[in-house]
């Protein structure tokens, strides 16, 4: 980001010229309600239509209404644009916009900014009535500009105050305006953004924001000497831009999922109200259960009674649902279960991300109880692998759990639009009579799958039972029956192992480092492993999708690599600390699945930060392994 | 393609005529002289004189001695988990509006463990017949107190007496949010038992029936003085009531004439300790049913659901020519 010269604003009217630059990283923060996100979904909008690459990621505080200017209850966004695609949230901010200086204070220690960030502060609290804020507000600017960080103090309140009485809700506006001024944004684009967003509100409220919008351009062309223009990609394909809750959402909708059975959690029920809002339109419904326990049995009582059904939760809602999972396991009723991951454990960090529920979705039911489980890695993916989980959940009669995380719940990437399939949309209901002597769980020997009656075929009579049960579905205590059930519920996850490809490798297929990802860290490991490349570095990476059943093949591609280590936002001991030893190391969950799968001294890198991964950090971890390892051979 | 409007669950089948045999499946596990054998043939009677289509018909039940009363029917049945028979059974019935659908539920099930369902069960008012099997004790785990176990019963958990007074499940039924068919009736009067759940079958909404259960095994005494003497029942009755034929209403000793529409004589009745009162407490067949609502929007074709979904996606979509 470029300096401004004397540290102030100028006033040398528009005479700018918008300098070419192949990425941006601007922040939006504020207290709660102020509409930051707002703000930045929208710049993030606009920069998708024009053709740039998007990601975004917003800053949550746990609670509605935080008291103002507190350092904790920073809300707001990070949005990146990019003349290519764009996959992770980046590094250091180049701009942040902050509403008061207060809420800066979280995002540094969150590691946000560096000497390259460029401030731009409300600076109404200069003029406070109160002695505190003012002092509060001098010191902070002080301790800003020691960081290196260039701050800029910028007018928005008295601008604002111009168009309205009361500008807490029109600021974020304005400041769209000066960003689409700053960053050379498309204003026709930007004015249907905001009759986009505010619909439901009156014409009076659209002609405010967009004279905000147009008040916050025309200062920025009159006040900022600095102007950029992040040339857009060509792209022929139609694109579709939206966040991870939205895609699942959207998902569901295009899988001919009819019923969301769920119960409110934070970060999962933006799914939800999505579908709240629009799946009546495709012939689906919401169910808002009493509970987590009840949304699922909700979900399968639909499945059972053949109606593709899906359930979403988070972390907290999937231990409670644990029962009923083993259920549709033991009962072999399809289900989809959404589980977009947060901080744990117990109620954790509800507004951050991580990725610790992965042992709990492959194992976390009494007794053997295997079933499919996915990770989204993109938005894109959020979509089609909604569709996927339900296709695969018929197929081999299983609940299948999803997993996304909140840093994709609300991350917002253009992906290319998705073809709706007419077959994604068919109802599985088959009312035609039950083949004569066919028995409720006749297990192919082979495959282990079988085919299941539905309420309204004749002569399919049958109970469901979560006792062990044989063939004919009548409760057996014989233990030869049980061996046997056991194992077709097994045979039938491993049938599903034999259709799986062994994955990509990003990078050469041997080297000094190999990493492994799943989930939302996909980008950010794929930009590090690009940077690492290009400074020479032997260094590819590969990304899980299919996590249970595993993609074969693991161990053929690991032993071309001097080490492996799993990239993961979730907890592992870290060997150096107190009590920590090689014996008694805890390890990150796709290390530990991988280490047990593949017998291979397999290594992690994780922390549980509750922030997304930067691409900065695994670079810094690839070079620290990598010194390691040449000491050692120089020795 | 489905049948859509729920009223058609009622109507005999035409080209079929069911016998007891056609409801029935395998030799009932139960001990002799439990109250489920009794509650058992009386719903295969209910279900063969409403000419149910067993193919149409789920039995949804939870875990207990109770939990096992499906795997008896010819019908589709779901033999669940501990207090989760009304979820699963709710789902069932959400999109299934041509599914006849039985909830049967023990007293540990739905009072103790899946108490908070059947709070929601009833305010959903979903069309199904709810049975609370109510013994008084948790039989297949062996003699623990449960929440309608009398003050002071000594069980496993309790030897030296059950501390707390028990929940009573028509009077918190009663008290419970669009609640719109509450009745009590007895396993060992098969005559009321019938008539109860075939009213029940017959009701637009979730009719919740609580059958007073003999438990032989653990509970003898609970209902033995009662069950010898049926003097010790007392009979709600009305017209618009649970209605016996002059011989069977003979039997009982004592009468109370209430009107099933009110629902504060009904929480007064249900108050009575000193004999057993039996019959509808409470009707009222103009509630919210939330089962229509999960139906309404049913049978959407392939065609429109794509074409609706292709214009949410252009709200998405980066390309001019939407916006």
């Amino acid at each position: 980001m470029d300096h401004i010269v004397s540290g102030d604003i100028l006033n040398e009217g528009d005479r700018i010229k918008p300098r070419k630059i192949k990425q941006a990283i601007v922040e939006i923060v504020s207290d709660s309600g102020e509409g930051a996100q707002k703000c930045g979904q929208s710049f993030g909008a606009i920069s998708a239509k024009m053709g740039n690459g998007v990601w975004t990621v917003e800053i949550i505080p746990a609670e509605i209404q935080p008291p103002a200017r507190s350092r904790e209850g920073a809300s707001g966004i990070r949005v990146r644009i990019g003349s290519d695609k764009v996959s992770n949230m980046g590094n250091y901010a180049d701009l942040v916009i902050a509403l008061n200086e207060q809420v800066l204070y979280g995002r540094i220690r969150q590691d946000a900014y560096n000497g390259n960030t460029l401030m731009f502060i409300e600076n109404k609290w200069a003029k406070s009535e109160q002695e505190s804020i003012r002092q509060q507000y001098s010191q902070a600017l002080l301790e800003f500009k020691e960081l290196g960080i260039q701050v800029v103090e910028i007018p928005m309140e008295e601008e604002c105050l111009k168009l309205m009485p009361d500008p807490r809700k029109g600021k974020n506006m304005w400041i769209l305006g000066l960003l689409c001024y700053m960053y050379d944004r498309d204003i026709p684009k930007a004015e249907n953004q905001i009759r986009r967003i505010f619909k439901k509100k009156t014409d009076a409220v659209i002609d405010l924001n967009i004279k905000l919008l147009h008040a916050g351009y025309d200062w920025a062309r009159e006040h900022l000497p600095l102007r950029y223009e992040v040339t857009p990609m060509d792209v022929d394909d139609d694109m579709v831009v939206m966040n991870g809750n939205e895609a699942l959402s959207m998902g569901v909708m295009a899988s001919g999922i009819e019923l969301c059975s769920m119960y409110p959690i934070t970060p999962a029920t933006s799914v939800s109200h999505h579908l709240a809002e629009n799946f009546e339109r495709v012939g689906g419904i919401v169910h808002q259960a009493e509970d987590e326990i009840a949304a699922i049995g909700f979900a399968i009582g639909a499945s059972f009674a053949g109606k593709p059904a899906v359930t979403v939760t988070s972390g907290p809602g999937l231990a409670l649902k644990t029962e009923f999972i083993g259920l549709a396991v033991m009962a072999e009723i399809p289900l989809v279960i959404i589980d977009v991951q947060r901080g744990g454990p117990s109620t954790g960090l509800p507004t951050k991300v991580e990725q610790s529920d992965l042992l709990a979705a492959i194992y976390g039911e009494a007794g053997d109880a295997p079933k499919i489980v996915l990770a989204a890695a993109t938005i894109e993916e959020c979509f089609h692998f909604v569709v996927l989980a339900r296709k695969l959940a018929e197929s081999f009669r299983t609940p299948v759990i999803l997993l996304s995380d909140a840093n994709l719940a609300t991350g917002v990437q253009p992906f290319p639009r998705p073809k709706i399939d007419p077959l994604w949309l068919t109802n599985p209901i088959d009312q035609s009579p039950w083949k004569d002597g066919a028995m409720p769980f006749e297990w192919d020997e082979n495959t282990g799958t079988s085919k299941r009656p539905i309420p309204g075929q004749k002569g399919g009579m049958y109970t469901v039972t979560g006792l062990a049960h044989g063939q004919t579905g009548k409760v057996a205590y014989d233990p030869e029956i049980n061996q046997a059930s056991v194992e077709s519920r097994s045979r039938k996850i491993a049938s599903f192992q034999k259709s799986l490809k062994p994955p990509k490798i990003n990078g050469d297929p041997e080297g000094d480092i190999l990493l492994v990802g799943w989930g939302s860290t996909l980008g950010a490991i794929e930009e590090a492993v690009a940077d690492a490349r290009a400074e020479g570095l032997k260094v590819s990476s590969l990304h899980l999708r299919f996590l249970f059943p595993i993609v074969p093949g693991l161990v053929d591609i690991f032993k071309r690599f001097k080490k492996v280590i799993t990239v993961e936002i979730n907890y592992s001991d870290t060997l150096g600390n107190p009590m920590v030893t090689q014996e008694n190391r805890r390890y990150a969950q796709l290390a530990w699945l991988l280490r047990a799968k593949t017998l291979m001294d397999i290594d992690c890198f994780s922390n549980v930060y509750g922030q997304p991964l930067n691409p900065e950090k695994v670079l810094k971890m690839i070079k620290r392994e990598l010194k390691i390892e040449n000491s050692e051979v120089n020795v | 393609m489905l049948v859509q409007t729920h009223e058609l669950c009622s109507i005999p089948s035409l080209d079929h005529d069911y016998g007891m045999e056609d409801y029935g499946k395998g030799v009932a596990r139960w001990c002799p002289g439990c109250g489920g054998h009794s509650i058992l043939t009386t719903v295969q009677r209910v279900c063969k004189d409403m000419q149910y289509e067993p193919e149409k018909t789920v039995v949804v039940s939870g875990i207990g001695c109770s939990g096992r009363f499906p795997h008896y029917m010819g019908t589709y049945g779901f033999h669940g988990l501990h207090g989760r028979a009304f979820p699963v059974a709710s789902g069932v019935k959400f999109r299934r509006p041509d599914l006849n659908v039985f909830v049967v539920t023990g007293d540990g099930d739905c009072c103790s463990i899946g108490a908070a369902h059947w709070v929601h069960a009833i305010r959903y008012n979903m069309k199904m017949v709810a049975l609370l099997f109510d013994n008084g004790i948790y039989g297949l785990t062996k003699k623990q107190t449960s929440p309608t176990s009398p003050l002071g019963t000594h069980s496993n958990t309790h030897p030296r007496g059950s501390i707390l007074p028990p929940i009573n499940p028509i009077q918190t039924t009663l008290g419970l949010a669009n609640v719109s068919f509450v009745a009590q009736t007895v396993d060992w009067n098969s005559a009321h038992l019938y008539a109860t759940i075939r009213k029940a079958a017959e009701h637009p909404g979730l009719a919740f029936v609580r059958i007073v259960q003999r438990c032989p095994a653990f509970m003898r005494d609970l209902y033995g003085d009662i069950a010898v003497d049926p003097k010790n029942l007392i009979l709600l009755s009305h017209e618009n009531g649970i209605n016996l034929k002059p011989k069977a209403r003979e039997a009982f000793g004592r009468v109370i004439e209430h009107d099933p529409s009110n629902i504060h004589k009904a929480r007064e009745h249900a108050e009575i300790n000193n004999g057993i009162p039996i019959g509808l407490l409470y009707q009222n067949t103009n509630n919210a049913r939330y089962d229509e609502y999960g139906a309404h929007n049913l049978g959407m074709g392939v065609e429109e659901k794509k074409k609706n979904l292709e214009s949410l996606l252009d709200q998405y979509s980066t390309s001019n020519s939407v916006e």
